[in-house]
Order: structure tokens, then C-alpha cells, then sequence
């Protein structure tokens, strides 16, 4: 890092303010509300609360979904991205101006037509139903829909990095005689690690969340295909608040968590970058 | 860029599997929202999209999303420049915190606005003396909405800053410039592509926000119905031409914007490269 | 760009002043009505010969604003604070929830006719045309390779009705026994192969989507899928099901509040009209009015056995018993 006196530039107290003020109005104050409501309840209260059976499966059910489909993301990001900068063809801007569609289209939507498309008569349902595959209503759709959520993530995050990348390192190593694969895993793959991670983490935290599109896909079998989102409803359906908090603190924890490690991961990515230049 | 050093098989199978990829998983559904919205003819679907309840929903979706793209704008500026222009402790945990509505499921975030701002809230007898309602009406979705977004322009800043550093700003403030003005003669410049791609994302993002609007709005037809909300409503009435038919405005919509980024991303680089 | 955003702001703030301005003045009322699912069609009718009705009587304008969803969900957001002058829901336990949040006083069940239901229904089962599986009573829903659809009765209100026809005919069928019943009711959703959180969406998985072989659905959501495509499904009427009230009443603090007590009050009234009476018989609803309901003979059938939701204890038992945490609603569930 480079040297440099504390704060040479004006303003920081005008712009610290407004910041603390916002972000403090519109995240930090309701989710405190959320610690407080959950604190009405004793800890072992609280444990017996999210250590449910039901409960527990819907915890795994979110976390190997989210994580299959981010994980899935992550390789096709990774060539999204690559594809997206390192090759020219026709209707590459379109492609390129697609990815963020999943964005825009409300989740219900998405839902919705993700669900027509994977039932056995749909689309493409009926063509893997040839190979006795179901997807919708499976943990396998609730996968697939969390991938069309996930998308813009990994690759708006690897893009930039890739962009940036000196091609002149490969082909340093090229002239050197490596291997493409070689060059791909020791020259490129270290660089772009630490964006993977950060999108891979994004990606993650709002698969785990997501329940517009995964209730209509998911059949919402117990113990099978039942998400955590799904859960907190419910127990608002008992009319159950403290329930529904407690579990909700603990889905909250977990998006702080990944982000939070993902920041870090980010900030020692920068120190590295500058510390290069 | 040195493709010829690329293979060419290489080249052409990623750039298969990337087209097949997004092929499946963004145009397909896309398509069925179209074919859907048409199965009826153009006269069901023009019907659909002109009903009053529809024009209702529009108006207040673009209302919400104007509002979001406003507040998160000023925040996004004033967020960016404290966390690239200073040092300061507690730097990640401010950026956790403002990424952190990003991953917060929909359900949750309008859980908690209902548990501060609802009946059995403590502020609730202060809004009602004041009259202010914000669950259950335009305000509460507002909030949703912005709250969806949040992060969206800062995070689009943020690296562009970043990777500028410092210096020019900190010469200019030796040279005895204001905040305001570094900000304006200096920081500005450099961010506005990264700005203007911050705004068209949030702007699509706030469009399509469904579920925390969902717990937060009550579902008064012809009040606080978003456009997405409509659509539920729709398919919840069996009415399944009219409610793809009004996705299909979300979707219109959707690629307007993003076609405005296209543009934007490609005068951004090429005004970028002089510099 | 400043001065883009500055316009974009004023937008914003013309267009809030556009959207909240219009208020109300002498000669109009405006109330809202939060329903549940299935009643859009019924209170689209309604209101408009309520208003018709009111408009003779006073010579007021009445706009009645409609807010459809899950009943649970409803009844959830009308004690956080959703300002409803009137609901109608699919269960009297959700019109208690409101109740205990303060917001009803007690005794709203004996304020209308009938148990403040002015209209029923009961649990009915669609299926293919043909009924290429057999389908006749709730015995054959348990048999091995039946595919049956209906929603999730912990989100969905509706759906504890379906589930309740459902221990009701295994209560008659094993005398009481409950280890019999509990088999038969975990039987009944290991065949089921997708738990909507919706009424609606479960019609949806059945019709649109073509999953399974039943529908548990409300006679009248029957009805209406036949409606559509009366060529691709059939009704089948079990021995044995529930008679479903769904119940209404006026929100009495918010009505005090806004001072729209008459008018909320004449609308659940007039409910039991002649008029509305046939308009509920028309979507299908079961009217309270007998005569009425014989004008419909040939519509409903009238043979079923209906049990009542006080043959099993009243909601709050039911709900404790059934579908709280670790309920029998759970139980049948764990491995």
C-alpha cells in the first residue's frame, strides 16, 4: 500500500455522516429489529426453535441447492466471462446484454416459466423425462431455478478482472513453451481466483434467501424440497413471530458471514493488485 | 487480444456452451413468457396490458423504482467516495453492511420492516398520530424496494474508485479545492459509465422486486398492486394470458434497459481509452 | 447529471402527490375488503350490485378496494396493521387471529347469521376425464401409485379444510381410532407429490401442469377449472367431507376509526340478500338460504355427509392438535 497522510481530502465528515445515517435507516435499524424480536425468547428456546427436524432439512435442502447452483455457476460464469472478453463473434453484445436479465424479471415470473418449462410435458422436462428425469419438483428444479437467479453474479464479477488482465503474461508463458491448460491454471486461474470467490459468495447468499421463484418449482415437500424461506412463512402463518425471527437471525447470520469472508477476500485482491502495480 | 493463438475448436466450443447456456436458462423462459402472453391473439394481449388495474400497477412500479434509483444514487455517491477516499476502522464491516441486502432473503426483508414499522411495533402509535402509514401502502413498498437495491450503484463504484487511488483528489485539495469541487472536476469523470451502469441495474432490479414488496403490500387492487404483484394476482385468478401478458411489460421493459446499457458500456470504453 | 436526478426526484414526489391526492369526499365511501383466494369472482359480482344497493339507500358512492391472498397471510397482515373495514376469510381461526391482536371485539361469530358464514363450501375431488385412476372416495387417494395435489396446510388456510375432510372420513372409517387415522392421513400425503403454498397454486400444478391423478380442491375452485376446460376433468363427490365456512366480520377498530361502520356493516348484511345469495350460488359458493340452495340442486350435491369443524373440538384445538409445531401435521412427516 502506499503512503499517505490521514485524510489530505476534504469532506469526509459530511460524507462519513450521510452514510452511517443511510446505511443505519435502512439496513442496520429493521434488522436490529430482528435481534430484538428474536431476543423475546430464551437461548434454549431459540436452539430448540432452529434445531427442528424440519427446520434442520430445510437448512440442509437451501444450502446444497444454493451450493450446487452457485457452484454451477462459478464454472459457467468463469467461460461466460472468458467468452465474453477474450472472443469476438456475432451477437456478442446481445449475450453480453443478457445476463442480467434475471435481475429484471420478477421472481414469481421466473418461477412460474422456469416450472412450465421443466414438468414432464414441458420443454425441456419432457426431454430429460426420456431419460427418467424429473426436474420440477425435485431438488434438482429448486437447483435449476437458483441457477437462472445466480447468473449475473459470477460473471459481472470475473468480467472486470478479466478485462484488466495482461494478456501478455500468457503469452510470455506461451512463448515459453507451457501448455494452454498449463497457462490457464497457473496464470490465469490464480488472477481471477479471488473474483470467483467474491461471485461465487454473492451468488450463494441470494440463492439461500430466494423464494419467489422456488415456491412454485419446488413442491414444497417436507423434509424433501421444503426451503428455509418456506419455513419462516409458515410459522408467520402460526402467527408464530418469535419462531419465525429466530430462524430468520439465523439465515441473516449466514448472509453476513459469507459476505462478510467475502470482503475480506476483496480487500487482501486489492492490497495484491496495488501492491503489483 | 491474440486470438490467433486461440485454437479455433476451443474457441468455438465455449463459445457453444456459453450460448447453449444462456440459451436454456434465460431465453427459453423468456419465451414462454411471450408465446404465453400471445396464445390468445394481439386483442387479449393489448386488452391485458391497457386494463386499468394494470396501468395503476405500471405507474406505481415505475414510481417506486424512481425513488429507489434516486436515494440509492445519492447513497451510492456519498458511500463510494467515504469508503475509497478515506481510511477509517470498520471499513469492511460497512461494506458487509451494505451488501448485506443483496443475500437477505425477500421474505426477511419485509419481515423486519413490518416488525418496525406494523401494528405491534413501538413507532406504530407515533405514525398513527401522525398519520403516516407505511406498511400496507406506497411508503412501505418504496422502502422495500430501496431496500432491494441498496447496494446496487455503490457497488459499480466502488472498484472504479478504487482502482483510480487517491492522488489526484489528494493534489487538488493541497491545491486548496473543496470537497464538492474535487468531487465534481475529479471524482465524477471517472465514474460516470460506472454510475449510469449503476443506475440502469438498479433501476431493472427495483422493477422486478417481488417478494418483499409482496409482505409489505397488502395486495389493495388499484393501490398498492406493484406490477409484479399484478402478475400474481393475475395467475391467481386463473387469468394466465392476461398475467404473462403483463409480465411481458416487465420483460419489454427489462431489455429496453439493458439494450441502454449495452449502448452506454460500449461509449463508456471507447470515451475510456484516451484518458 | 445533477439535474437529471433533480428532475427525476420531482418526478418522483408529482407522481406520489398524483397517486395519494385523490382522496375522498362527502358524497363517495371508500372500503376495503381483504378475502382470500378463491372469492375474486364473488365479490367482482358482489360489488357491484352492493353498490347499486347502497347507493339507493343513501345516495352514496361506495368503491369497495379488494385485497386477495392466502387467508393465514391475510389475517397476518390485517393484524399488522392492513386497514380493512371488512374481512372475509377462509376460516373463523384466522378471524380469531385478528381478534387476539385486538383488533375485533369478541362475539363477532354470533354478529351475522349462520356463524357469520353467509356462504360454504366443501372439499370435493377433480380428476382426469374419465377417471382413468377410480377415484371415488378418499380410500382409493391412499392406494399405492395415486399422484394427489393439494396445497400445504401449514401455509395455506384453505388448505386445513382439505385436510381436516380428510380426518374426518378416517375418523368415521376407523371408529376414532387415532393410530389408525395418523396412518391413514400419512398414507394420504406420501401420495401427495406436490404441496403448493397455495390453493391456487396447487390448482395450477394439477391443471396447467398436468401433475397427479386428484385434485383435493374446494367445490368451488372445481367448479371454475371445469369452467375452463370442461372436457378434461371431472368432479367427484366423496362420501364423507367437511362443510367449510368460510366466515366474514367487521373490523371494528378500523371501522371506528374511519367512521365507516354503516357501510361495512350493510355490506356483510347484505350478503345474505336474495340477490347475493344467488350471486354467491353462481360462483359456486354453497348459499346459507335454504330455498335458495334447492334452486341449485342440480348443481351441488346434496347427499354429502358434511362434518363441521365443531365435530372435531372448534380451530383452536384442531390447530394445536394438527398443525403446530410438532403437531400431528409434523409427525406424519418424520422418519
Amino acid at each position: 500500500m502506499k503512503k499517505k497522510n490521514k485524510r489530505v481530502i476534504p469532506g469526509f465528515g459530511i460524507s462519513m455522516g450521510v452514510t452511517l445515517t443511510m446505511v443505519s435507516v435502512i439496513v442496520l435499524i429493521p434488522l436490529a429489529t430482528l435481534v430484538i424480536y428474536t431476543a423475546q425468547m430464551s437461548f434454549p428456546e431459540i436452539i430448540a426453535t432452529i434445531t427442528r427436524g424440519r427446520v434442520l432439512s430445510s437448512f440442509y435442502v437451501s444450502f446444497i441447492t444454493a451450493f450446487a447452483a452457485s457452484a454451477i455457476n462459478a464454472v459457467m460464469g468463469l467461460i461466460l466471462a472468458w467468452v465474453l472478453v477474450r472472443y469476438e463473434f456475432p451477437g456478442k453484445r446481445i449475450l453480453d446484454g443478457m445476463i442480467e436479465l434475471p435481475f429484471a424479471l420478477p421472481t414469481a415470473v421466473a418461477g412460474i416459466s422456469l416450472t412450465y418449462l421443466t414438468t414432464d410435458s414441458g420443454w425441456i422436462g419432457s426431454f430429460f423425462a426420456k431419460f427418467g428425469i424429473q426436474i420440477a419438483y425435485t431438488r434438482l428444479g429448486i437447483t435449476f431455478a437458483l441457477i437462472f437467479v445466480g447468473i449475473p453474479f459470477v460473471v459481472r464479477s470475473i468480467q472486470p478482472v478479466l478485462e484488466k488482465l495482461d494478456p501478455s503474461y500468457e503469452e510470455a508463458a506461451s512463448v515459453l513453451g507451457a501448455s494452454r491448460t498449463r497457462i490457464f491454471w497457473k496464470v490465469i486461474f490464480p488472477e481471477v481466483l479471488s473474483s470467483l470467490c467474491t461471485g461465487f459468495g454473492l451468488a450463494f447468499g441470494r440463492c439461500l434467501g430466494e423464494y419467489g421463484s422456488i415456491v412454485f418449482i419446488a413442491g414444497n415437500k417436507p423434509y424433501y424440497t421444503e426451503i428455509t424461506p418456506l419455513i419462516i412463512m409458515s410459522e408467520l402463518q402460526e402467527f408464530d413471530y418469535p419462531s419465525a425471527t429466530a430462524i430468520a437471525l439465523v439465515m441473516l447470520i449466514a448472509a453476513f458471514l459469507i459476505l462478510f469472508i467475502n470482503n475480506l477476500i476483496q480487500a487482501r485482491n486489492t492490497k495484491i493488485l496495488n501492491g503489483n502495480r | 487480444m491474440n486470438q490467433n493463438k486461440q485454437s479455433g475448436f476451443v474457441k468455438w466450443l465455449l463459445i457453444t456452451i456459453s450460448v447453449l447456456f444462456l440459451f436454456v436458462m434465460l431465453v427459453l423462459p423468456l419465451l414462454v413468457v411471450i408465446t404465453q402472453a400471445f396464445k390468445s391473439g394481439v386483442a387479449a394481449y393489448l386488452k391485458a396490458v391497457t386494463d386499468k388495474y394494470t396501468v395503476r400497477a405500471l405507474l406505481l412500479t415505475l414510481e417506486a423504482t424512481l425513488t429507489a434509483v434516486v436515494v440509492n444514487t445519492i447513497f451510492g455517491l456519498f458511500a463510494a467516495w467515504t469508503i475509497t477516499k478515506f481510511k477509517f476502522k470498520g471499513k469492511k464491516l460497512l461494506t458487509t453492511l451494505i451488501d448485506i441486502p443483496v443475500t437477505v432473503s425477500p421474505v426477511i426483508a419485509g419481515l423486519i420492516f413490518i416488525l418496525l414499522f406494523g401494528r405491534q411495533s413501538l413507532l406504530y402509535p407515533i405514525l398513527k398520530a401522525c398519520h403516516i402509514k407505511v406498511v400496507f401502502a406506497v411508503p412501505g413498498i418504496i422502502l422495500a424496494t430501496v431496500f432491494v437495491t441498496f447496494p446496487f450503484i455503490s457497488r459499480e463504484l466502488i472498484p472504479v474508485l478504487e482502482t483510480e487511488g487517491t492522488d489526484e483528489e489528494e493534489a487538488a485539495a493541497l491545491m486548496g479545492a473543496g470537497a464538492f469541487t474535487i468531487f465534481r472536476k475529479i471524482t465524477l469523470p471517472h465514474i460516470r459509465w460506472a454510475l449510469l451502469y449503476g443506475i440502469v441495474l438498479c433501476t431493472a432490479r427495483a422493477m422486478g422486486e417481488f417478494g418483499a414488496v409482496s409482505v409489505l403490500s397488502g395486495h389493495l387492487r388499484g393501490l398498492t398492486n406493484t406490477l409484479p404483484l399484478h402478475v400474481e394476482i393475475l395467475f391467481n385468478e386463473f387469468q394466465y394470458v392476461p398475467a404473462f401478458a403483463v409480465s411481458s411489460i416487465l420483460v419489454i421493459l427489462a431489455i429496453i434497459l439493458l439494450v441502454m446499457r449495452s449502448v452506454l458500456e460500449h461509449k463508456g470504453k471507447t470515451t475510456k481509452k484516451p484518458l | 447529471m445533477k439535474k437529471k436526478l433533480l428532475s427525476l426526484g420531482l418526478i418522483a414526489v408529482l407522481l406520489t402527490g398524483c397517486l395519494t391526492g385523490c382522496g375522498s369526499n362527502k358524497n363517495s365511501v371508500r372500503m376495503i375488503n381483504v378475502s382470500y383466494d378463491p372469492t375474486r369472482e364473488l365479490f367482482e359480482s358482489y360489488n357491484e350490485i352492493f353498490a347499486q344497493h347502497w347507493k339507493e339507500q343513501t345516495g352514496q358512492d361506495v368503491e369497495v378496494i379488494q385485497s386477495h391472498g392466502g387467508s393465514g397471510k391475510q389475517a397476518l397482515e390485517v393484524s399488522n396493521g392492513l386497514e380493512a373495514d371488512v374481512v372475509t376469510l377462509a376460516l373463523e381461526y384466522d378471524i380469531d387471529a385478528i381478534e387476539k391482536a385486538g383488533l375485533i371485539e369478541d362475539g363477532w361469530v354470533d354478529e351475522y347469521d349462520d356463524d357469520s358464514a353467509p356462504y360454504t363450501s366443501t372439499i370435493v375431488f377433480l380428476v382426469r376425464k374419465g377417471n382413468p385412476k377410480n377415484i371415488h372416495d378418499w380410500d382409493d387417494l391412499v392406494k399405492d401409485g395415486v399422484g394427489v395435489i393439494t396445497p400445504n396446510p401449514k401455509t395455506s388456510g384453505g388448505a386445513r379444510w382439505n385436510y381436516l375432510a380428510a380426518w374426518g372420513y378416517a375418523k368415521e372409517r376407523y371408529n376414532g381410532d387415532e393410530a389408525q387415522m395418523k396412518e391413514f392421513i400419512k398414507k394420504l400425503y406420501q401420495n401427495v407429490l406436490v404441496l403448493d403454498s397455495g390453493a391456487r397454486g396447487a390448482t395450477t400444478s394439477f391443471v396447467e401442469n398436468n401433475q397427479g391423478d386428484v385434485l383435493i380442491a374446494w367445490e368451488n375452485e372445481a367448479y371454475l377449472s371445469m369452467l375452463d376446460c370442461p372436457d378434461d376433468y371431472e368432479i367427484i363427490t366423496p362420501g364423507i367431507s367437511i362443510l367449510a365456512q368460510p366466515s366474514v366480520a367487521v373490523v371494528d377498530s378500523v371501522v371506528d376509526e374511519r367512521g365507516t361502520r354503516a357501510v361495512a356493516d350493510e355490506y356483510l348484511s347484505y350478503l345474505y340478500s336474495d340477490d347475493a345469495q344467488r350471486i354467491a350460488a353462481d360462483n359456486y359458493f354453497r348459499p346459507v338460504n335454504e330455498e335458495i340452495l334447492q334452486e341449485y340442486s342440480d348443481v351441488f350435491d346434496l347427499n354429502m355427509k358434511l362434518k363441521t369443524v365443531h365435530d372435531f373440538g372448534g380451530w383452536d384445538s384442531v390447530s394445536a392438535k394438527h398443525f403446530a409445531n410438532g403437531g400431528i401435521f409434523d409427525e406424519i412427516y418424520e422418519k
